[in-house]
């Protein structure tokens, strides 16, 4: 453990991509600049695409519909069932269709300020001008967007922002805008353009020559592992928030995709970057196998309070309004209720760790709805959180017109990931990374419906653009057959990682070692973390890992449909994750956005940044299981966004 | 146009709610017919008599019934080969059943299925029955249609296959007729309550207005 | 919470399956369905014996994976799907049977696991708007009627579970092919490719071997986002046009 804390400091790694001058330019002269591939020879280049979610969905449509010959992957019986789905509130653009005041500019200076100075500024700037084309593109598509009678696209302000700017269709925009990607996608896949492997998971990444030229991927059904080559390879395979066992991603999102390109080259940036959702629903048991998250516009309504004595178990209406403690409202009387969500999150842990948290085992805050009941009358409150309201009953069977609704925060979203330059390509050529598989817009912490506009933004438009310059500049790579050395080096140790997983039959399931590490990073790695704790998590790891090969139990052959395998094998990669999240987040001794240490906050108990020191973004790059990583630095330069100590009281 | 209705699922199923639809108006035009039996065997016997003489001068004797019997056939073979065809899909398309079953599940199916067989093998039954006599329980005479139906409903077998027959045929049209609607793409939520209404009430009086004959027949209000 | 669950057993796509009996103790009325067949695998696993394979993803209700028919209805008894099916609507003692999905489109994969491929098919066939990234116009360039806009929405929300097929006596596909069908053929934006789409989406579902509409209701009953069974007579009204306008061309 010791040696892999001692991390040496490499050379600094920089964008080299981005054009200089003025920042609302770059986009179009790096378009300009881009080298373009002849239309006829497009047809002749295979690019592998990972995952069909936004990113994904729209990058394989896009890149298909440019000519082309795209071969794409997921893990679900369906590129339909990408976790994007699961996204309610909805999409942020910049379109000022209000005329509130709203610009590119302020979406761009929003996006910044709220990741806490932690991301790029061309980057952000790029995603910003970028928003207002998705919406246009998704109303073509037939994305039903919510309308006003004048038949007009309606907008609702989201996440604390002044503007009215957010994008959405009822809850369900994740949906909507996924199946229209999925659409336009499956319109290729029907012309040829794209070749489509569902229920395929991608297991390492092949690189030739310094390049990367491939993929290893199961079939999950019958079993069997293949090689996939290609020109050029594209990461969307989203997050790694389950990590933490327990998180609002979707059973089988993982990171062996992004994991696998580290361990092959690709820097890994700011992996302690997570967000803390503060509108999740408790969890009941040590059954729980996942959290469901609520639209954090409950929070525009509803008061978030606990009782003010510890360990009041009476019934919420039987405690008296004056022995309430309605302490967003207490503390931040300006924003209230309506903080961002690492404040929001960081004080619910706070008067729970108080002892004055509600529920089973005390994880929750009342959120009530009673005065705004009164206020606007059940009626409007149906109106309004109709649906939300009837999730939460679902799943809780408590009425939350009668009761308040019990919250609590999770993992819900990793701003870390691939490290990328401009043209989201990796520190691996060839290599590039899209959606929230890589690190590059939301800086410490993303502001709500920003990660649907990101995820489009790279799929539809930034990627499609960028990945002709590459090409054109590598037209004529060798072919790479399965003959090659590296191929088959590759594929050999995939072979023999999962072997090893089916013959150690040992005595704990994979799930079990799973729910340790995720218990063991929400406690040490979540929400606040200290120093003393990263450390006991660092020491805690590397021997998790080790009983993990001695006792995991894997059930059944490779050569089948084996669910088991599909879990333990994503549990191999994040053994190794969570064990640089944590050095990230233990070198990183400044709070910002979702990373909140305790050492480092100032004296009214807030996230205190010390940008002299921690101005820019960390890049891992790997160098073996259990051996240090280096730590190559990205510094941020803040041109039009100067940073302010964020404050909220 | 006519390839692509006869190939296609939802093709066939317009076929049959026309075809249906065809069958159920030349039924009430049968019931009401039928129902002269109450006003005696002269009004009775002049109205068959009448149904070989429409359209007279302009057609000749019996073609316009003829006519009509052509439609009728022409509607029967579509319905009974679509809903044939359709069925075998529908079989294939659910090989295995479930082991815990549900009854419910398919009860329209099958009382539509089982239906429309017992209403096809009534149909030859009625025509060797009543049109030709050939399966006539007594003594059968062409023109004599009061007389025949008269000494049809003496016998209690011929009452319990037209009254079985008749009560198949008020289920069949009661989801038929709203079937129908929706392949033909006329109900919608709004209508959708006036369409059940419509089907039941069709249902009804087809099968009241049926069963009526054999009744009096057996009543002795007809003899 | 004590039960008895007799679970569709089948090894793989060309083997015989079967039900086979398991106890499960100790199960929370809190429990989705999903983490009541969780704690059925993690005893399987400890035994040796092979878990149960069933299709999960979001459990959040969304993303349309899970697919158990529970005592013989699609997602078993309550209006959503399996993994927002709650514990709580069984009793102590209670046998359970689980069964996969049952069509002939749709074969088992193992045990719970079914192929859906043939729905993606269908939307292949025409269930997309032919918008190429970068050619769109102004979004407010064609205003849509709130009414539309709620129409296509009530539509699109359809997650491609499957449990229409699954409910129907004839393993049809007609309410999920309808609801793709309305939600683009009410909008503007669908009505270029508003009858190609209609027959080319009906004409694969029916070479996917999928059944015939016998409009027993079933699907809609059991759909967990509730498109509604005049979803289908929607569709019909429009197969009908698309048919007469391209006898007419």
């Amino acid at each position: 453990m010791t040696e892999y804390l001692n991390y040496a400091t490499g050379e600094p790694v920089a964008d080299t991509k981005a054009p200089a001058g003025p920042v609302g330019e770059r986009w179009d002269t790096r378009r300009f600049e881009a080298k373009l591939v002849n239309p006829a020879n497009r047809r002749k280049h295979t690019i592998i695409v990972v995952g069909t979610g936004l990113a994904g969905g729209s990058a394989g449509a896009t890149l298909a519909e440019q000519g082309y010959h795209v071969v794409q992957f997921c893990y679900q019986d369906s590129p339909r069932r990408a976790h994007s789905i699961a996204a309610q509130g909805g999409i942020n653009a910049a379109k000022n269709y209000r005329n509130d005041g709203d610009s590119i500019h302020r979406l761009f200076y929003d996006t910044v300020k709220g990741g806490d100075f932690r991301a790029r500024e061309s980057n952000v700037h790029r995603l910003a001008q970028i928003s207002v084309e998705i919406i246009d593109q998704c109303v073509a598509q037939g994305v039903p967007f919510a309308r006003e009678y004048g038949g007009l696209l309606d907008t609702r302000s989201f996440g604390g922002v002044q503007v009215s700017r957010t994008f959405y269709a009822r809850g369900q925009t994740g949906q909507q805008l996924l199946l229209g990607a999925y659409q336009a996608l499956s319109r290729q896949i029907a012309a040829g353009n794209v070749e489509m492997h569902p229920r395929t998971e991608m297991l390492d990444l092949i690189v030739v020559d310094g390049r990367a030229r491939g993929i290893v991927a199961r079939d999950l059904v019958t079993g069997r592992i293949d090689t996939y080559f290609a020109d050029a390879v594209v990461l969307a395979s989203g997050g790694y928030g389950n990590v933490f066992y327990l998180s609002t991603n979707a059973m089988n999102s993982n990171a062996t995709a992004v994991w696998r390109a580290h361990r092959r080259g690709a820097y890994f940036a700011n992996p302690c970057f997570t967000q803390i959702h503060p509108t999740c629903i408790p969890r009941t048991g040590d059954h729980q196998s996942k959290l469901t998250l609520m639209s954090e516009s409950l929070r525009n309504d509803g008061r978030i309070w606990v009782p003010r004595a510890k360990g009041d178990t009476r019934p919420a209406h039987q405690i008296p309004e004056d022995e309430r403690d309605y302490y967003l409202e207490r503390i931040y009387p300006s924003f209230g209720n309506l903080v961002p969500r690492d404040i929001a999150s960081r004080a619910a842990k706070n008067v729970c760790d108080e002892g004055r948290g509600v529920g089973p085992g005390g994880q929750g805050v009342y959120l009530d709805f009673a005065d705004a009941i009164r206020r606007m009358g059940r009626k409007a409150v149906e109106a309004k959180y109709g649906n939300l309201f009837d999730m939460y009953q679902r799943i809780t069977d408590e009425d939350p017109y009668e009761v308040p609704m019990r919250i609590y925060p999770a993992v819900h979203y990793t701003m870390g990931g691939l490290w990328v330059d401009y043209d989201l390509q990796t520190t691996v050529p060839g290599l590039f990374a899209i959606g929230e598989a890589n690190f590059s817009d939301h800086g410490a912490n993303r502001l709500g419906a920003s990660a649907l506009m990101q995820g489009l933004a790279d799929g539809y438009f930034v990627l499609p653009a960028t990945i002709n310059d590459y090409l054109a500049r590598n037209p004529h790579q060798d072919p790479v057959t399965a003959e090659h050395p590296a191929v088959r080096e590759v594929l050999a140790e995939t072979e023999d990682r999962l072997g090893r997983l089916l013959k150690a039959a040992g005595d704990r399931t994979p799930d079990s070692f799973h729910r340790e590490l995720g218990e063991l990073m929400w406690e040490f790695c979540g929400m606040a973390r200290t120093d003393s704790g990263l450390r006991k998590a660092l020491e805690r790891i590397p021997q998790i890992r080790e009983e993990f090969w001695r006792r995991i139990k894997v059930p059944g052959t490779g050569e089948e449909f084996n669910q088991s395998l599909e879990k333990a094998n994503r549990i191999v990669d994040y053994l190794e994750l969570a064990e640089l999240m944590c050095l990230d987040a233990l070198h990183r001794a400044e709070s910002c956005g979702g990373h909140f240490r305790e050492e480092s906050q100032t004296a009214d108990g807030e996230a205190a940044r010390r940008d002299e020191e921690f101005g820019y973004a960390a890049a891992w790059e790997f160098t073996g299981t259990s051996t240090a990583p280096v730590l190559h630095k990205e510094d941020l330069v803040f041109e039009y966004v100067h940073p302010t100590q964020r404050s909220y009281a | 146009m006519a390839r692509t209705m006869w190939d296609s699922s939802v093709g066939k199923k317009t076929v049959m709610a026309v075809s249906g639809l065809i069958m159920l108006l030349y039924l009430v035009a049968h019931m009401i017919g039928n129902l002269k039996i109450y006003f005696g065997a002269g009004e009775f016997n002049h109205y068959a008599h009448w149904l070989r003489t429409v359209g007279e001068p302009f057609m000749h004797y019996e073609w316009t019934l003829w006519l009509i019997r052509i439609v009728l056939v022409v509607a029967v073979v579509a319905h009974a080969t679509s809903a044939y065809q359709l069925s075998r899909r529908d079989i294939k398309a659910r090989p295995s059943k479930y082991v815990h079953s549900k009854p419910r599940a398919s009860y329209a199916t099958r009382t539509m299925r089982w239906g429309g067989v017992i209403l096809g093998l009534f149909i030859v039954w009625h025509v060797l029955d009543l049109t030709t006599g050939t399966v006539h329980p007594g003594h059968f005479q062409h023109g004599h249609a009061y007389q025949n139906v008269v000494g049809d409903f003496s016998h209690w077998y011929s009452n319990v296959i037209y009254i079985v027959a008749m009560l198949a045929l008020g289920l069949h049209i009661r989801h038929g007729f709203w079937s129908a609607a929706q392949t033909l793409g006329v109900g919608s939520r709004a209508r959708d309550r006036a369409l059940k209404t419509v089907a039941n009430v069709l249902a009804l009086l087809l099968t009241a207005g049926f069963i009526a004959v054999p009744v009096g027949v057996m009543t002795g209000v007809v003899s | 919470m004590k039960l008895t669950l007799r679970v569709w057993r089948q090894r793989d796509a060309g083997a015989e399956g079967a039900m086979s009996t398991y106890e499960v103790d100790g199960i929370s009325s809190d429990m989705s369905f999903l983490e009541m067949l969780d704690v059925l695998n993690e005893q399987l696993i400890l035994s040796g014996e092979d878990p149960v394979a069933f299709d999960h993803d979001c459990r959040e209700g969304i993303c349309g994976a899970c697919s158990l028919v529970i005592n013989g209805d699609a997602h078993g008894p309550e209006r959503t799907t399996t993994c927002q099916l709650h514990m709580r609507s069984f009793q102590d003692g209670d046998t359970i049977d689980i069964e996969p999905w049952r069509a002939a489109a749709f074969p088992v994969i193992k045990d719970l696991v079914v192929d859906r491929s043939a729905f993606d098919r269908i939307i292949q066939a025409g269930g997309y708007v032919t918008a190429p990234t970068g050619a769109a116009p102004e979004a407010h360039a064609t205003p849509v009627p709130k009414a539309d806009a709620d129409f296509a929405f009530e539509h699109a929300e359809c997650i491609g579970c499957g449990a229409c097929v699954a409910a129907c006596p004839n393993g049809a596909a007609m309410l999920f092919t309808s609801a793709k069908v309305n939600h683009l053929n009410v909008l503007p934006q669908g009505a270029p490719e508003r009858e190609t789409r209609v027959l080319d989406m009906v004409g694969q579902m029916d070479a996917e071997g999928f059944g015939g509409c016998t409009l027993t209701g079933e699907c809609a009953t059991a759909c967990p986002k509730g498109i509604p069974l005049v979803s289908i007579t929607r569709m019909n009204k429009e197969w009908l046009r698309a048919t007469r306008k391209a006898g007419k061309r």
